[in-house]
């Protein structure tokens, strides 16, 4: 297995006003994403979560310890392009990753830019657009579209570099549940699919139930590291750190309280109902 | 009962006479009842935004009309303002809208512009603060120095500082994280509990206005789709799902359930509520 991205004793702090003391908004990170895995990073507002995502592409540089991709150093200026090329990032806001007035130009902005050449662009920015299924826009006005909409573009126009590693910076935050289903449906497919490897920060419990792995940030430190099923039922540390559980999981609590013969792990609405009959 | 507010035929069109022309309010009748806890839901598109801004004026409808207290509001235009200072609109994102200097001078800003003297500004201010659960040591800095978190509660206690009859807030928790959200939820209901004012509030998370509201009335496609308590709304889940929203997991898992025989009520959508079902089913069997 390929390590496509590695972090060894990251710490990070922003810039502090003047006379308050600067606090590590990362303070010691190790972290090491495998190549084709699917981990979501959680944390409660403040934990470092997408401070730590933007080291993965070199959006931000370590203010102590070192971050790899692919084994380069991010520190190194030289390499900035091809880490870029590697690792794409999706952010938040729709809106402000829009470039260009026809969604073909926007998604052709990366590999532009990259200098691949033009009839390679073509078809790169067709073939990007039919996994985000939206080839039927190619002519539309980007700022037209819906949110879930315009953040499969902005999922295009990094796919269309051909990164090894997408890094969604809470980037289903600003969608209502359509929106966010299209982008995850689009996500796990690009992973299940086409063996993308993919860095999910969020804080909506559910997302995180269908990831492979499980990273927990609190106040700039990993604190939990692990697959779902043994992560997403720990209730009363998640709760201690700003998080929660899946409802579903949160019921199948009470119901072993009560005497119910349940796995405490039945993350999904399906999984949870078959564990329910079989108890009753 | 005479609802607070109603909203009668209402249609706004964006656009009119030119290509573009698209009515996001296309017909709508809606009452909001004085004290009650309203939640509106719609998926992106369905014109809530729209809506929301008739309820105080801020848009004029391109037909129809808003009553607030049985009185048209528009029937004095140039009082419009008033209308303002009784029904409050804390927009999504609110933390955008922060400009003064200090915390205090933002809060105060609503009340000043009433015309009200600084004793009843001050304790207005310090009332509203409170409601939106932050302390008195923030009122001296700058609103820019603020976490987004907080930035978002002083922006709240900037509209609760009217002491609007109605409070209408959209999407308030969008963008908090779990604990957060808990939160500021938390603020609101107290804040309706102990003021009584009516609240309205507007958002696409199903298990957020589940755990909240009296009654809740659903957007889609410009028009009301269905209106009701949370257990006769959550009754339809299929039909919120067909028109792109969706149900609380809790109400998704005992659908699943009662679509495999068990004898479950579907449109349950508390864990505490689900809980105590199966609890009642298991009961009678070991009963037998």
């Amino acid at each position: 297995m390929t390590e496509i991205i590695q972090t060894k004793q990251l710490v990070f702090a922003y810039p502090a006003e003047e006379g308050a003391a600067a606090v590590n908004a990362l303070d010691g990170v190790d972290l090491t994403i495998e190549q084709g895995s699917f981990t979501v990073i959680l944390g409660h507002n403040g934990s470092g979560k997408s401070t730590l995502a933007k080291h993965m592409n070199a959006v931000l540089l370590p203010g102590g310890g070192t971050v790899w991709v692919d084994g380069m150093d991010t520190k190194d200026e030289s390499l900035l392009l091809e880490i870029r090329r590697q690792v794409g990032m999706v952010f938040q806001n729709p809106d402000n990753q829009i470039v260009a007035n026809v969604v073909e130009e926007d998604v052709a902005f990366g590999p532009e830019n990259l200098g691949v050449p033009t009839e390679e662009i073509q078809e790169r920015v067709g073939a990007a657009l039919r996994t985000v299924g939206m080839d039927a826009f190619s002519l539309h006005a980007p700022h037209k579209l819906s949110g879930g909409q315009k953040q499969r573009i902005a999922i295009a126009g990094v796919i269309a570099m051909e990164p090894a590693c997408i890094v969604m910076d809470e980037s289903t935050a600003m969608l209502d549940p359509c929106g966010r289903r299209e982008v995850l449906d689009t996500v796990r497919r690009l992973n299940r699919v086409k063996g993308m490897t993919i860095v999910l920060i969020t804080h909506h419990m559910d997302e995180a139930a269908m990831a492979d792995r499980v990273v927990v940030m609190d106040s700039g430190k990993v604190v939990m590291d692990g697959p779902p099923r043994e992560i997403l039922v720990r209730m009363e540390d998640l709760r201690a750190i700003g998080l929660d559980v899946p409802h579903t999981v949160e019921l199948l609590r009470g119901l072993r309280e009560d005497g119910f013969d349940v796995p405490l792990s039945a993350l999904s609405v399906e999984e949870c109902a078959q564990a329910i009959i079989q108890s009753l | 009962m005479e609802p607070i507010i109603r909203v009668e035929n209402l249609i706004h069109t964006y656009g009119l006479n030119t290509p573009f022309c698209r009515s996001a309010v296309d017909g709508v009748n809606m009452e909001i009842y004085k004290g009650e806890f309203l939640g509106v839901i719609g998926h992106t598109g369905s014109g809530k935004s729209t809506l929301i801004q008739h309820l105080n004026g801020l848009l004029q409808p391109t037909s129809g009309t808003i009553y607030l207290g049985g009185r048209d509001i528009w029937a004095e235009p140039k009082k419009i303002r008033d209308v303002r200072f009784r029904v409050g609109l804390v927009f999504q994102y609110p933390e955008y809208q922060l400009f003064e200097e200090t915390v205090y001078k933002d809060i105060a800003f609503g009340p000043k512009n009433m015309g009200l003297d600084e004793k009843e500004v001050d304790r207005r201010v310090r009332s509203a603060l409170a409601f939106a659960g932050l302390g008195e040591e923030l009122l001296d800095k700058s609103p820019f120095d603020l976490s987004g978190g907080q930035k978002r509660r002083v922006a709240i206690a900037g509209v609760i500082a009217m002491e609007p009859e109605v409070l209408i807030l959209d999407e308030p928790s969008a963008g908090l994280d779990p604990a957060g959200r808990k939160s500021l939820l938390g603020n609101i209901r107290a804040y309706h509990r102990q003021t009584g004012a009516t609240v309205v509030m507007v958002s696409h998370s199903m298990d957020e206005v589940a755990e909240n509201v009296d009654r809740i009335v659903v957007l889609a496609n410009a028009g009301v789709v269905m209106s009701g308590t949370p257990h006769e709304v959550f009754s339809r889940a299929q039909e919120l799902i067909d028109v792109g929203l969706n149900v609380p997991q809790v109400t998704q898992v005992a659908m699943a359930l009662a679509r495999q025989g068990v004898e479950i009520d579907p449109a349950v959508y508390t864990v505490a509520d689900l809980r105590r079902a199966l609890n009642g089913l298991k009961g009678g069997r070991s009963g037998c």
